[in-house]
């Protein structure tokens, strides 16, 4: 799923290894995340829109095509 | 986070170790330790299985301490490990039934092929994610 972690993350002024310690989840997770490897979970993507302080769907583009 | 992902590692690496040293001793106890005891065989028998299970719930507590993507890379790799443990065993068995191969079919040959797919498809996958 396309996303715009890499860019509110640094925003935030955060390095992967910080965001991923706030969310607690691993460095590999958050790197994955934005890679657009992997899809978090419905929790994960609760805890990031509470810190980049918008809604899910601003951040995480769904795509019906794919 | 780090600190207590070490410590059930540790947790778990030591109940492997030990699980390792009681089937030794169960295995080569009755013969070269304590002359077929039965008793004794019995204790190191059950002690080994004790062991045993003692170190898949360490690895169920460390399993519970990975978070959403490396559950997923090990759920991944344990599903191929176990399909292919059951075609490759049946397939290795059946080529023992038959005599294609000149010697006994092992159960340690298909431990030994556990360990090493497991090994090879979490690699595969850990690239994959990262």
């Amino acid at each position: 799923m396309k996303n715009k972690v890499r860019e509110l993350r640094k925003q935030k002024g955060l390095t992967q290894e910080q965001l991923a310690e706030i969310i607690g989840v691993s460095r590999q997770t958050i790197n994955a995340i934005e890679k657009e490897k992997f899809d978090p979970s419905l929790p994960t993507a609760f805890k990031m829109a509470k810190l980049f302080e918008m809604s899910i769907e601003n951040f995480f583009l769904f795509d019906e095509t794919k | 986070m780090k600190e207590e992902r070490k410590k059930h590692l540790l947790n778990l690496g030591l109940w492997t170790w030990s699980w390792v040293a009681t089937l030794a001793i169960a295995t080569f106890g009755p013969k070269f330790i304590w002359d077929d005891h039965l008793a004794l065989t019995t204790f190191a028998i059950i002690t080994n299985l004790v062991n045993g299970v003692l170190m898949i719930l360490a690895n169920r507590k460390l399993f519970n301490h990975y978070d959403e993507l490396e559950r997923k890379i090990h759920l991944e790799s344990l599903a191929l490990t176990l399909g292919l443990t059951v075609i490759v065993g049946l397939t290795y068995s059946l080529l023992d039934q038959t005599n294609i191969i000149p010697f006994d079919a092992e159960i340690g040959i298909l431990v030994g092929f556990v360990g090493l797919t497991y090994m090879t498809t979490l690699l595969i996958n850990r690239k994959r994610y990262s």
